[in-house]
């Protein structure tokens, strides 16, 4: 868990967690998305009638997480805002429930849909957050050591 | 005297405890002039090993200085000699040590009903390694009770310094064995999964057994650069497909060999396979992660041989079984039979054929083990082997 300087991408050790955390980026761009274009369909199936627009705001809060996860040189403090959203995510959908219970269903889904994601926001901002600021040390040289 | 004591997962500590005694005939008393971290310890600094308990002794690689024989030993050991002490105690006497089979040895196991539970049948004692093999305490510390010491030992000449004959007490006879069981013939590509110190000498033995092409896959920098000054062609699999790669490198028809020195804790990729492993791993749904055994199941050449250094532990999940039963593939596997191997490698090492010092990248005091520990767990400091002086 360590930087590298000067570029963009973190150290090698956690090239797999820099990988996810572009992976949610891309993902929050495309809820996002679907969450603009599609905010009736999705406020009428959780209960949230009358409050398209409120999808609608989630859908672009989504799309400016994203992008700056994307565009950002180190995404740690990006991916934390995506565990915040997720939480207000999931108290609007409870919300909804309280309000029409008949879409039971359609709230149980988006639950359902998101909670792998949630899992993947969760671990990704613990894990960029646990790395060391210091810079790399330098590689050490072992090209000698054949011992045969 | 002062050893290294287990506590819990990443809580082990240096503390004063009562000297070792003669208990037993065949016991002798050695004062540690050398020891080591085996990446093997680090299964138990993690806590991924079942059966130790608080104030256990860590350590199985070490060797000293005979400071005291038991009457039973017979002449076979004397005070004032140095040995290397192989991991694997054993008796000399049972069916399984006439054969050789000294890491099964019938007999050195004293909590042998648990072992029985746990595999079917016991396996041999082993210093400092839970109490499913006998509980002894381990060599991290300034004295050890050797059990059995009148075959439990390897003689070292003067000559050769503890830093030249230390590993013969583990890595290097398991590095060894795991490339012998290959059974590599001049023609053959031998993959080897892991470049910690076992890979470093398995990689070796691959080559001082004239294998036609060794390939070593890992992904720490210095640890492939160990591996290339030995001769491999190496693998960073996390910036390389490793299937790809090998299947490249021999005509698509994959390695004739595949050694897994990785074991139960191969590393969490961007693999699904090992991160599945992972969470079924946290929610004890399974103990091991067997990312590297699928993987070579899966290149493996048919009718090619697996050899499995990597200490596994208990049961794992989604093995390609069906892969390897229809490819006709070979599995050898087990604990070191140290002392089959050590008398020619002791000779290798005087001939100069081979000095395992190689490997060492830091040198510290017994004091320090707490840290040294999680620096060698977590690799930093281009850390691939420990020694401990007490």
């Amino acid at each position: 868990m360590r930087y590298k300087t000067n570029e963009s991408q973190r150290g090698q050790a956690d090239s797999a967690t820099f990988r996810l955390a572009q992976f949610l980026g891309v993902f929050s761009i495309m809820l996002g998305v679907g969450e603009l274009i599609w905010g009736g369909v999705i406020a009428r199936h959780t209960g949230l009638e009358g409050y398209e627009w409120l999808v609608r705001v989630y859908g672009a809060r989504e799309i400016g997480n994203g992008l700056l996860i994307l565009f950002s040189k180190d995404p740690t403090s990006w991916i934390w805002p995506r565990v915040i959203g997720d939480v207000l995510d999931a108290a609007t959908l409870i919300w909804g429930y309280t309000r029409d219970p008949s879409h039971v269903m359609g709230v149980v889904i988006a639950f359902v849909a998101v909670t792998p994601v949630v899992i993947a926001d969760i671990y990704c901002a613990m894990k960029l957050s646990g790395e060391s600021t210091k810079p790399l040390e330098p590689v050490k040289d072992y090209g000698d050591r054949s011992g045969i | 005297m002062r050893a290294l004591r287990w506590y819990g997962k990443e809580d082990v500590r240096v503390e004063q405890v009562p000297d070792p005694t003669i208990e037993d005939p065949r016991d002798a008393i050695v004062k540690v002039t050398s020891c080591a971290i085996c990446g093997s310890d680090l299964h138990l600094y993690d806590h991924f090993m079942v059966g130790l308990e608080k104030g256990d002794i860590l350590g199985h690689e070490f060797m000293g200085e005979v400071v005291e024989v038991g009457k039973g030993v017979n002449g076979k050991l004397k005070v004032g000699e140095r040995v290397v002490v192989p991991f694997t105690i054993f008796c000399g006497e049972c069916d399984q040590c006439r054969k050789g089979n000294y890491s099964v040895c019938e007999r050195t196991n004293r909590k042998k009903e648990n072992a029985d539970k746990m595999f079917g049948h016991s396996t041999a004692g082993l210093f400092g390694y839970t109490h499913l093999t006998g509980g002894y305490s381990g060599g991290q510390a300034e004295y050890v009770r050797v059990p059995f010491a009148d075959c439990t030992h390897i003689k070292v000449p003067e000559s050769l310094t503890d830093e030249q004959v230390l590993f013969l007490g583990d890595i290097f006879p398991t590095g060894w064995q795991a490339a012998a069981q290959c059974d590599i013939e001049p023609t053959d590509t031998v993959a080897i999964w892991g470049c910690g110190p076992v890979g470093q000498f398995t990689i070796r033995s691959a080559i001082l057994m004239n294998a036609k092409q060794v390939i070593a896959i890992d992904r720490v920098p210095e640890r492939l650069a160990m591996a290339q000054a030995a001769g491999a062609t190496t693998i960073n699999f996390e910036t390389q497909s490793v299937v790809e790669i090998l299947n490249d490198l021999t005509q698509g028809k994959g390695p004739e060999k595949c050694i897994d020195a990785v074991g139960m804790e191969a590393h969490v990729s961007s693999t699904l396979d090992s991160v599945v492993d992972r969470a079924k791993q946290a929610m004890m749904m399974e103990t091991d992660r067997p990312h590297v055994l699928r993987e070579m199941m899966y290149v493996c050449r048919p009718a090619g041989t697996l050899s499995i250094p990597g200490v596994y532990g208990g049961l794992m999940d989604k093995i390609p079984f069906g892969a390897a039963m229809n490819k006709g593939l070979t599995f050898r596997m087990g604990q070191t039979h140290v002392n089959r191997w050590t008398d020619d490698l002791l000779r290798r090492i005087e001939e100069g054929q081979i000095d395992p010092s190689f490997v060492i990248t830091h040198r510290m005091n017994l004091n320090d083990a707490p840290k040294m520990y999680e620096t060698f767990r977590d690799k930093k400091d281009g850390c691939i082997k420990v020694v401990l002086t007490p």
